[in-house]
Parts: structure tokens; sequence; C-alpha cells
């Protein structure tokens, strides 16, 4: 009995002291739509910096935002900015970086339709509002002539839980349709959705839209992209039907870039443009405007710079489109706020 | 007489005052009991400390909302106007429907386990049951979207249109439209994932009802399902009726597994087969990503809706047993 | 003597023991159907590679999930320790020296306080043990995990020590023992199998439990050191992988959760075998 005792009491210590000395370690939280570029980031960084371990998990947005404005982590990653009152309820600066492009993108199974359908954007508000419930609708069938759409029901599928891609998703709704704007709100992780049924997470959604008959519903296109899931074209704000692809979508950055306000929080959706994909966005990375641990700040500084720089490299690989030129040298400007 | 006396017990020690406690505190008894009943009280300090947390928590949505939180059908995170109807409604539904699935199916194959089953077999079926309860929740929710969704949308609901669909009011639980998802999947997932506790449970306790009381009633002319089901199973009925607690209580808070297959639609559906959603499974899908106080608050009062409803359960639960005491079993 | 009452008995009594044994059957399928789906998916992940390297990044060959099998170990060892005493004496306390109504209100609390959603008990944990330190911690993980544990093991400790016949008691006590000396020599070890049994249905619960995890332990990329750093589970990796794009990561999400039972039934076999061996009745 004594014997195990000492054994327990032996392993309990191992377990504490193991560990090296002279590491940095960060902890961050917040988005789920960029966690696969931020690991891939964090991975490569802490190769070539060996010493600097940055903790990054997805728990959301909201929860990113929470845990910063609570001090339980070093920074945070949200797919929406900040509005002002949370910035007014941080007890100190915080800062927005721009790290990479998404886009969400419609997927859709309806039977007997195999091709890429146009949407336009009177057709996405009304399916998502309610307003129209059969695929045959005028509104969907005159931008695709030539395409056989059965008289069924659309089922609409939508996210379960609060999300980035909800808010990017939202976020366009709410810009082309005012009765969306009045009816559902704002831009929101989370919204009271006139109709439909929620899937969790992208695979929820996608895999619902793929299990039921004349569905649609919306993912984020890495997704899309690397689970080879149809999906269709958008209208734009120039009036153009738009394949999402990573052209596109930093077509749309590129087009706001130059009116960008300082503080980086911008809302790319229906830009302007003729090539520019109409839902797509910007996620960001929230940083403290001070960090009184000088190895901390250091840190993150140098990753900044590492992130704009060789960074985007490894955007397209992983599906992300990169930063406009204009925004990195924003950014690159920005980073001497943090002090 | 007085010799043999004394050289078994001690001489009488004093009945009270301080020294009195300090030895009945050295002997022992005292200091079991105490110890034990400080760890008891813990267990009633922990709970109080949770719903203080949550009743403070709330605060924010309690003041606006009132007592309208409890029957406002709307859920509009971004117009901040809260309701907890819905949730309510598909916490209650889709629990009823996991206990009238499993309390059958678990309490039968008890029985079967520990009755009939040779004690080898039923040694090692029981091992593996136990197991079904160590499945993380994220991937009975995946199994249930893989296997019960496609089953329910293109085979079970179906049948169930067409045969109970039918019948006069009943029927009107099982109405169209069909989407596989919905009260009656995560109902299915649900019992599924608590069966393991009622099986488990229900099987020991079985097990510890002393053989004479099966042998008495055979021995008066009972076939085996008589001795079994009027004689063992009332004795064991304590034990059985605290794993349909655990399995309830299970059922109540399920979060992950409910929310993949029910279909997240924040309405009041009188179709088992037409999408809902609970209060567990809301709180974890809004939680993260809430960021504005009344609406984290509102989801705080829904936990604290959640154990209003298990707090008034159990109580009518055990309102139940006691109403069926017929004797017969020991005392609880 | 064969009375159409006596024929109705028989064939009842056929036709109620073929249900149970259906039922059994019914479940049992389910059982295998559920571990047969777990390890046609994940088998193919399991590697060397898996039990001994850190995650990777998307993309990348290999990887694994060696700090979140040791992290599972460790939070569930914490939960042991903090909520299985407890359980277990609180379970004491009602068997033995309840019968009043504070026994009635302990064991109430005790069913309320297992029907609290796991992420509820997450934000409680993180509301006293991380929010005060401000930073995530295996030991905040591990309180969210011991509360968790409590129910079921007070519920099942007192039932299966009330289940011990009353003779052995008052065996014991003719034989001159007090009373807490009968419950630790007698009562306990004699119910020991049963309370065995409810202790490792609580552990085994507790180790599939994400939510309570998310917002206390969070997880981590690399290796933990100590008690007071964030650190990685399966629940969560599989969480995370599961509604992430890629199919190596579902994969791997797959496989987790067999190493996740794998875990599970070796620390039951483990308990079983050192409760056999230590057996005193």
């Amino acid at each position: 009995m004594r014997k195990n005792i000492l054994i327990v009491s032996l392993v309990l210590a191992f377990a504490a002291i193991v560990g090296a000395e002279g590491t940095i370690d960060l902890n961050a939280a917040g988005a789920t739509f960029p966690y696969p570029i931020y690991s891939k980031w964090f991975d490569v960084y802490h190769q070539q910096h060996s010493n600097i371990q940055i903790n990054y998990q997805s728990i959301g947005s909201g929860g990113g935002i929470r845990q910063l404005l609570a001090g339980t982590v070093d920074f945070g990653a949200s797919d929406g900015p900040m509005s002002d009152e949370q910035l007014a309820q941080a007890k100190f600066k915080i800062l927005h970086f721009p790290t990479v492009l998404g886009a969400v993108v419609p997927t859709y199974n309806i039977a007997g339709v195999t091709g890429e359908l146009n949407f336009t954007q009177k057709a996405l508000a009304g399916i998502y509002l309610g307003a129209i419930t059969k695929w045959n609708d005028p509104e969907i069938t005159k931008a695709n002539p030539g395409v056989k759409l059965p008289a069924d029901d659309i089922v609409v599928v939508h996210r379960s839980d609060g999300s980035g891609t909800s808010y990017i998703w939202t976020d366009f709704l709410a810009k082309i349709s005012p009765e969306w704007l009045s009816k559902v709100g704002k831009a929101a992780t989370s919204v009271n959705w006139p109709v439909g049924l929620g899937g969790k997470g992208n695979e929820g959604v996608s895999g619902l839209v793929k299990q039921t008959p004349d569905s649609i519903g919306y993912i984020e296109l890495i997704y899309a992209v690397q689970n080879n899931i149809p999906y269709g074209k958008v209208q734009n704000a120039a009036g153009k039907f738009v394949k999402a692809d990573l052209a596109g979508v930093t077509a749309a950055a590129a087009a706001s870039a130059k009116t960008m306000p300082e503080d980086f929080r911008v809302s790319i959706t229906n830009a302007p443009g003729a090539t520019a994909y109409p839902i797509s966005s910007f996620t960001w990375l929230l940083i403290p405007a001070q960090i009184q641990d000088a190895t901390k700040r250091d840190a993150i500084k140098n990753f900044l710079k590492w992130m704009l720089t060789d960074g985007q490299n490894y955007n397209e690989g992983l599906t992300y489109a990169r930063l406009p030129k204009e925004v990195i040298a924003k950014e690159s400007k920005a980073i001497s706020l943090i002090q | 007489m007085s010799a043999a006396a004394t050289t078994i017990a001690h001489e009488a020690p004093p009945q009270s005052g301080p020294r009195a406690f300090i030895r009945r505190l050295t002997r022992g008894d005292e200091l079991a009991h105490l110890i034990t009943l400080v760890f008891a009280a813990g267990i009633l300090l922990l709970t109080s400390m949770i719903v203080y947390e949550l009743w403070i928590n709330s605060h924010l949505s309690r003041t606006k909302f009132g007592w309208d939180f409890f029957w406002t059908r709307i859920w509009d995170p971004n117009f901040d106007n809260f309701g907890a109807a819905p949730f309510i409604y598909g916490t209650l539904v889709t629990s009823a429907v996991a206990l009238i699935i499993a309390v059958p199916l678990g309490l039968a194959s008890a029985i079967f386990l520990s009755e009939l089953a040779p004690r080898k077999i039923s040694d090692g079926i029981s091992f593996l049951i136990d197991l079904l309860a160590a499945v993380p929740s994220v991937i009975y929710g995946l199994l249930g979207i893989f296997i019960v969704v496609p089953l329910m949308r293109t085979t079970l609901g179906p049948m169930l249109i067409h045969s109970v669909g039918n019948v006069p009011y009943i029927g009107a639980l099982f109405r169209g439209p069909n989407y596989g998802v919905g009260f009656l999947t995560a109902g299915i997932v649900l019992a599924i994932m608590v069966v393991p506790y009622i099986i488990s449970v229900s099987r020991e306790v079985l097990l510890t009802v002393p053989r004479e009381q099966r042998e008495a009633a055979l021995a008066m002319g009972a076939t085996r399902w008589e001795s079994t089901w009027q004689v063992v199973v009332p004795w064991a009925r304590t034990g059985i009726m605290g794993s349909i607690f655990l399995a309830l209580a299970r059922a109540l808070g399920e979060t992950m597994a409910v929310t993949m297959v029910i279909g997240n639609a924040a309405r009041i559906n009188p179709s088992l087969l037409g999408p809902g959603d609970t209060i567990a499974s809301t709180i974890a899908n809004q939680f993260t990503e809430a960021t504005g106080d009344l609406y984290l608050s509102a989801l705080i009062e829904l936990g604290l809706v959640l154990f209003l409803i298990t707090f008034i359960l159990n109580g009518l639960a055990r309102i139940l047993i006691v109403l069926t005491e017929r004797g017969g079993g020991h005392p609880s | 003597m064969s009375s159409p009452r006596l024929m109705w008995r028989k064939s009842l009594n056929h036709v109620m023991l073929s249900l149970t044994g259906v039922a059994a059957f019914g479940v049992v399928s389910i059982l295998f159907l559920i571990l047969g789906y777990l390890i046609w998916n994940g088998g193919a992940s399991l590697s060397w590679s898996f039990f001994t390297q850190l995650p990777k990044p998307v993309g990348e060959v290999g990887g694994g999930m060696a700090n979140a099998i040791v992290g599972s170990l460790k939070l569930l060892l914490l939960a042991a320790v903090m909520g299985l005493p407890v359980g277990l004496l609180a379970g004491v306390y009602l068997a033995e020296f309840g019968g009043n109504t504070f026994s009635f209100i302990i064991r109430y609390t005790a069913d309320l306080l297992n029907g609290v959603p796991s992420i509820v008990i997450g934000i409680f944990a993180y509301s006293i043990a991380v929010l005060p330190v401000k930073h995530f911690s295996t030991l905040a993980g591990g309180v969210a995990l011991g509360i968790m544990v409590i129910p079921i093991t007070v519920r099942s400790t007192e039932e299966f020590l009330r289940a011990v016949p009353g003779s052995l008691r008052e065996a014991a006590m003719a034989l001159g023992a007090s009373k807490w000396k009968t419950i630790a020599t007698v009562v306990l070890p004699a119910a020991s199998g049963g309370i065995l049994t409810g202790m490792l249905l609580a552990l085994a619960r507790v180790a599939g439990e994400t939510a309570p995890l998310l917002f206390t332990a969070f997880s981590n990329r690399f290796w933990s050191q100590g008690w007071g750093q964030p650190i990685a589970s399966l629940p969560v990796m599989i969480y995370t992988y599961a509604i992430a794009p890629y199919d190596d990561w579902h994969r791997q999400a797959w496989a987790a959760g067999l190493v996740l039972l794998g875990l599970v039934l070796l620390s039951n076999l483990g308990a079983r075998y050192i409760l056999a061996r230590t057996k005193v009745v």
C-alpha cells in the first residue's frame, strides 16, 4: 500500500515538473473559420522560432472576444469586427488586424439539377425570408434559363450554432434586402431565422443539404472546395453572376482597400466591381494595444510582421484568399501601435 | 454476573457534556458521522453555488422579461427579444420520447441479463454496455446524422405518417413534412444514450435481490416470469427508479448529440417529426458566440429554467413513487 | 393438470421472457453497430504516430493526439480524486447515518446536479476556477469534471450500501465492532462491486464530455506542463476535428473516439482487477 502511494506521488510530481524552460507561451481563442490557416501559421512559426508556442483554439468569434475582454487569453480572433459597444466595454484598447479573406457560398440539392445555378440577390433574400417557397419561382427560373426546376417546396438550411459564417451571410442579406434588415436585423452570428432547419457547423449544414432533397444551405468556400461540394453563382453589386473563387474574393477586398478605415473594421460584402464575389469577408485578429510583458509583445509583433509577408504565402494552399497589397501596407504601419 | 459483565463492557461512560462528546468522537462513530455529513452537505453547497451563479448572471434577462420568459415563443438575438417556450417544449418532448423508448428496453434487457443469461455472458455484455456510456456525445451525434436521420427520412417517418398518422388524436403527433431531423430522431438518439445507465444499474440491483425471494415465489407455483415481475422487480424497485432518474437527468441535460439531430428550429411543432430545439442544445450552440450582455443573460436564464424543470420533474416522479408504494421491497 | 388459466400463465411466461431476450439482443446489436462504426472509420487512422505525435496542421501527413491522450488521462485522474471521495462519503452518509429530511434534500439535490447540462457546469467552473486567476488550466477542467462525477457516485454508493443485508451488519455489531468499523470493514467491501460500477460509470460519462472543458481546460496544440496550463483532451479534439472541412481530420476524430473507448475499457478492466485483488470479503 505504501509503495503504491509512493508511486502515485512520484507520478504526480513528475507530471508537475516536466516542462521546458524559457518558452514564450501565448494563448489565443476565437473564430473557427480561419482555424486551418491559423493552425498552419502557428505551427510553421513555432518551427522557425522553437521557443515561441502560440496555442490557438477555435471556440468561436464571440468566445474569442469574451475571453479577450476577460483577460484569459493574450489575443483573440473574430470573423466579424467588434462593435462599438463591445470596444467600449473593454478596459483596454483593442486593435483589429485582418489576416485572410474567405467567402460563403450557397449549396443546394435538387433532383435532376446537376449544373450550377445562378442566384439573384432577390432570390437568396426571398428564399431565406420564406417569401420564395418553391424552386420553380420566377425569380429563380428567370436567372437559369434552360434548367428544369421542379415545383417542389424549398427546404432552407441555416447554421444552428452562432458562427462567423452566419455573420457574413446575414451581413450580405441585410445589405441587399431592406425587408431582411427590418424583419431579421443586422449582421449577427445568431439570428431568429424566419424559416428553415439548423445544422451544426459547416459539416451539419452540408450534411443536411446532401441528405435532404430540394434543400439549400450556405457554407464556407473552403469547405465546399475541400469536400467537392457543388455550389452556385451569386449575383454581385454590378449585376454579374460570379462563382466564388480566390480571385473574386481578393477583388472584393481590393475594391474596399482604398476606403478602408484606420481601424480596419469594414464589411466587404456586396462589394463593387465586375469580378468581385459579393459574399466575402475579412477575418481579424484582435490584439490589445498595450501589452505589459515585453517578451510577449515582441513575439506578437514579430508574428504579425511574418504573417503579413511569409504567412500570406500559405493562404492559397488552404483555399483562403490573400490580403490585397494596400491592406498589407496599412497593417504593417499599424503594428507599431502595439506598445 | 457483574464480574463477567465488566470483562466485556467498559464502565458506563458519561452520557453528556464535553467529555462525553470527545469520548464519542475518539470512538470513531461520531467522527465518521461528522465527516460523511460534511461531504453530503458539500453537495448541497455545490448545487446552491451553481444556482446562485445562474441567478446572478441571469439578472439582466430576468428583470427585463419577468415571467413572460416562460411563454414567449420568440428567440431573437438581433432584436434582444428572448423567450424560452419553444425550448421548454423541446426539452420535455425529447426527454419523454427518450424515456418511453429507453425504460422498457433497458428494464427488459436488465431483467434478461440478471435473471436469464448465464452469469459469464451477463457480465461480459454488461461490461460492454458500460462502455456505451463512455462514447462522447459528439460521436452519438455523428452516428445520429449518418444513420438515424436518413433512416427516419426515408423509412421510419413515412411509415409512421401512413400508419399512426391517420389515427385520430394521436395521429397529430406524426404528421409531415418529414426531414429526418426532429423531435423523434433526437428522442431515439437520447434513448440509446441513456439506456446503458438503466441497464447497468438495474442489472446490478436485480442481482442483489436475495435468492430466497425468487425461490419462495417459485415454490408457491409462480412461473419464472411471475416470480420476476411480481417479486424480484418490486424488491429492486428503488434501485430501478434510481437508474431511471439518472437516465432522465442525462436526457434533460444532453447537448451535443441532440443539437446535431433535432433540426434547430426555435418553434413549437405538434408533430414529433418536425424540427425543434432544446434548452441544453440552445445554450451549447449559442453560448460561445454570444457577446451581447442581455443575450448572455438570457442564455443563462435558460439554464436556470432547465434547473427548475429538473426540480419539478424530480418532485413529480418522487410523488409518483410514494403514491404507488404498495409495500414489498426494502424501505428507502 | 392444465387449465386455461395455467396455459395462459405459461404462454405469458414464454412470451415475456422471450421479449426480454429480444430487448437485450437489440441493445447489444446497437452497441456492436456503434463499436463497428467506430472501428471501421477510426481504425484506419490508428498508427504509432497517432499515439506519439502532436497534432499537425491540416495538409500535413501524420500528426497524432499524444497530448490529448495524456490530457484526458490527467483530467480523469483529477476528476476521480476530486469527485469520487465526495460521492462515496456522501453516499455512505445517506445509507448509514441518514433517514431524515436532510437526507431527502441531499438525495434530491444530487439528482438535480445530475441534470445540469454539462455546459452550465463548465460555465460555473469557469467562473470559480478560471476567471479569478485569468487563465485556463488543467485544474479547472478537473474541477468541472469532478463536479459531474459526484451525482452518479452518490446514487450508486447509497443504493448498493442499502442492498447489503442487515444480517451482515448485525453480525458485525454483535461481535463488538463500532458502527464506522462495521461500515469500513464489512458493509463497504460487500457493496464494493456495485459501488465500483457506479464510479466507473461516472468516470466513463465524464471521459466523453466536451462542453465543460471548452472554458476550463481550453485545449492545447502543444504539451501541457504541470497542472496550471491549458491542456488538450480527446473529446475536445474530436469536437474540433469532426466539424472541420478536412477528411484527414475526420478520420482522426473517429480514431480519437476509438482510443477514448479503449482508455475507458482499460481503466474499467484495471479497476476491476485491483478490486478483485484487494477484496477481503
